[in-house]
């Protein structure tokens, strides 16, 4: 597994154009010249803009983060501290806000714990057993374990009856079950709008809506939604008896609204997508399946999930990746509160960055920016790899 | 290429089954439709209805009025209104264009060519730009350490560079760039501010511009790169020998070839540039605001206004809307894609 393969520019692009396409000695003078140069001309205008607007930037923050950010007279002061930001979000005094207050260990924990810890090593045992073990496979896969295991420590921990989720645990909480759902619902409404149905195409274009709206609308719209005293739902809320009840004070509560406004926005990412791979499937296997007597369970098991498999795969990868920079629907339904029960990672940042700390900003921002490579790496290697050589 | 474009259903449904699916897909119609018909609702009221407890249809349970409509586009706000809009008309489209064109011509390729970066090349140019930044930030004029830096990678390339034979291929590249991607925008915009304020385009839309071309990037050349594995390639081969130029090639046989992926693309990174608001709050101020920041601005010190905001919300979502229904065949086919690359 290579942790951290960005930033990495392009430089000295050798196109190899004789070796695809076409053959050289058609093409005479300038036009030759032209021709020679094409693979260069496709590629390296996108390459600059990406440059331009990323490697610099991030070596700036990675800088910033490294340093203490004050204002000071005439502009501002960066001072050089090493590795303290980072020590503070692990170790230090923003420990509990970043990574949660750790429950006392119990035997549950124990138990929870110790069967993790069992999967993973029956996983590396596996591997160890398949015989092709190589140093950087071995590598790879250790870290991965490690970091696996630190975090079902931490989510162990911090989930708990005892413990208080941090900004990570939280931030995995919207992540992993917002995709879930996003997924599911996804799913089962492209399976249904794929049927011969009169008025499909009018479900299509609903379907779609909530992903047009901006994010902070999104937010807002759902802050007038879900409210127990004035919103659509209030009577419901007073027959249920929970009128002086609000979410925005519960931590879960308030983490199930998120949740809910984010399902809702992006679950018509999931179903475009998926509408489009069951409407390209081929229809021959369906039909042999169909008059040698599979029922429709058999059918969706062994035929279509094969089939749209890779899709998902693809398709929960890029979720994964925007999921974990979720913002504006933290930010403006509850500000993180509360206390900082509904803060992701994102905002964090944002609010240290507002509070003009830029040094544990940056820190925060590349945090995340491993969690990321780490889950998406991990996703990649372990799961996708997997799904997609079992069929 | 055929088997593509059909049309196809998995089978025909029996007449229960056709009427739970109706009812599954209502079910989720009223779930997706009924907040937005909360906000049609809102735009209608008075404040206080508004803060007097739910009224649901107008005219039924309360007088509707249109004092919020009037106000958003006609009264007070209808110049934030209107300057917001036409920069959010101008920046979003162009650079969601300029995203599809670079994008497109990347992802061609690195499906079509064959692309060895050498690493020696990238570790050196890593190591000048960041020789550069220090430089910088001990006090040296910008100018001189962009010069200085460049001169430097050039030499190292001509003398150290050409022993380190290890390369990269097209798959790292794509690699790299899906990767910038993971950045939040939060870790980057500090330095992206201070980028566009040593060049004169803060609060401009050129900034914004080139900022959502660069961030939409990866997208395009993702969503492209599977599309255009799909096409096959002896058109091209024809198109070669009967002396096409690549150019020619692309221009003329391959893009009209692409057109669904083109646009189905050109749609999702519309609506990301349409709506994105972190960045242009960092990198705009009076001039070059975009919508979703007058959106935002509503919740000011006397609390949300949500009856402006519904009325902003709306008048924000009916174009990307109009276009999506224009343009929903093409979605579906457009994101063909993925399913036949695996």
């Amino acid at each position: 597994m290579q942790v951290e393969r960005d930033p990495r520019p392009l430089s000295q692009l050798e196109p190899n154009s004789e070796s695809s396409l076409l053959l050289p000695g058609r093409l005479h003078g300038l036009n030759s010249q032209a021709e020679r140069l094409a693979g260069s001309m496709f590629l390296w205008p996108a390459v600059l803009a990406l440059l331009f607007l990323s490697i610099f930037p991030l070596i700036v923050s990675l800088y910033v983060s490294l340093t203490r950010f004050r204002i000071a007279i005439g502009g501002y002061d960066l001072t050089f501290i090493g590795l303290e930001n980072y020590h503070k979000l692990l170790f230090g005094r923003e420990q509990t806000h970043f990574l949660g207050l750790f429950a006392p260990s119990t035997l549950i924990h124990w138990l929870i714990f110790g069967l993790v810890v069992v999967a993973l090593l029956v996983y590396l045992g596996r591997y160890l057993q398949e015989g092709a073990v190589s140093f950087g496979g071995l590598l790879g896969r250790l870290l991965m374990v490690a970091g696996l295991g630190a975090c079902a420590w931490m989510l162990i921990h911090t989930l708990g009856p005892d413990g208080r989720p941090g900004t990570l645990t939280v931030t995995l909480v919207y992540v992993f079950v917002g995709i879930f759902f996003q997924y599911l619902l996804g799913l089962g409404l492209a399976m249904l709008v794929v049927q011969r149905l009169p008025g499909r195409r009018f479900f299509r274009v609903v379907f779609l809506l909530p992903m047009m709206i901006t994010p902070v609308g999104v937010a807002y719209m759902f802050r007038m939604v879900t409210d127990t005293g004035r919103g659509p739902f209030a009577p419901l809320w007073q027959a249920a008896g929970l009128a002086a009840f609000s979410w925005v004070n519960d931590p879960w509560g308030a983490r199930a609204a998120i949740l809910i406004a984010d399902i809702w926005q992006w679950t018509p990412f999931m179903f475009i997508v998926l509408v489009a791979a069951l409407e390209s499937q081929s229809q021959d296997p369906i039909e042999a399946a169909i008059v040698d007597g599979a029922n429709s369970w058999q059918l969706f098991r062994y035929i279509t999930w094969p089939a749209i498999l890779p899709v998902s795969m693809t398709l929960i990868l890029i979720r994964l990746i925007e999921a974990f920079k979720i913002l504006d629907l933290p930010n403006v339904m509850t500000n993180g509160g509360p206390g900082t029960a509904t803060e992701s990672l994102t905002l964090q940042a944002f609010i240290n960055w507002r509070s003009l700390d830029l040094g544990v900003s940056a820190a925060v921002a590349y945090m995340l920016l491993f969690a990321v490579t780490f889950f998406s790496l991990v996703f990649v290697n372990l799961i996708r790899q997997r799904a997609v050589e079992k069929f | 290429m055929n088997r593509l474009f059909q049309h196809k259903s998995i089978h025909a449904p029996s007449p229960i089954g056709m009427a739970l699916s109706y009812l599954v897909l209502g079910i989720w119609t009223v779930i997706v439709l009924l907040p937005l018909y909360w906000l049609v609702v809102t735009s209608l009221k008075i404040p206080i209805q508004v803060h007097e407890g739910p009224f649901y249809i107008p005219f039924v349970d309360f007088q509707p009025s249109l004092h919020a409509w009037d106000y958003v586009l006609l009264g007070d706000l209808s110049r934030d209104t209107l300057r917001t809009y036409i920069n959010t008309v101008i920046v979003a489209p162009i650079s969601a264009l300029l995203a599809l064109l670079l994008g497109t011509a990347a992802a061609y390729a690195l499906v079509r060519f064959d692309y060895r970066p050498r690493l020696g090349a990238i570790v050196s140019f890593i190591g000048c730009v960041v020789l550069m930044i220090v430089a910088v930030i001990l006090g040296v004029p910008w100018q001189i350490a962009v010069v200085a830096g460049l001169a430097v990678f050039i030499i190292i390339l001509i003398t150290i560079g050409r022993r380190f034979k290890r390369a990269l291929g097209n798959d790292d590249i794509a690699f790299w760039m899906i990767s910038q991607r993971m950045l939040p925008p939060i870790a980057v915009v500090i330095p992206i501010y201070v980028l566009f304020q040593r060049l004169n385009l803060l609060d401009t839309q050129l900034a914004l511009i080139i900022t959502y071309v660069a961030i939409n990037l990866p997208i395009v050349i993702w969503l492209m790169r599977d599309y255009f594995r799909t096409i096959p390639i002896e058109l091209e081969e024809c198109a070669a020998i009967d002396g096409a130029s690549r150019y020619r090639t692309f221009w003329s046989i391959v893009l009209p070839l692409a057109v669904p992926g083109l646009v189905a693309t050109f749609l999702f990174v519309l609506v990301f540039t349409w709506n994105e608001y972190l960045l242009a709050l960092f990198l705009s101020g009076a001039k070059a605001q975009t919508l979703p920041y007058v959106i935002s601005s509503q919740n000011a010190t006397r609390g949300p206004q949500w009856w402006y905001m519904s009325v902003l919300i709306l008048i924000m979502i009916i174009p990307v809307i109009a276009m999506a229904i224009a343009l929903e065949r093409y979605i579906a086919r457009g994101l063909l894609v993925g399913a036949i690359k695996g």
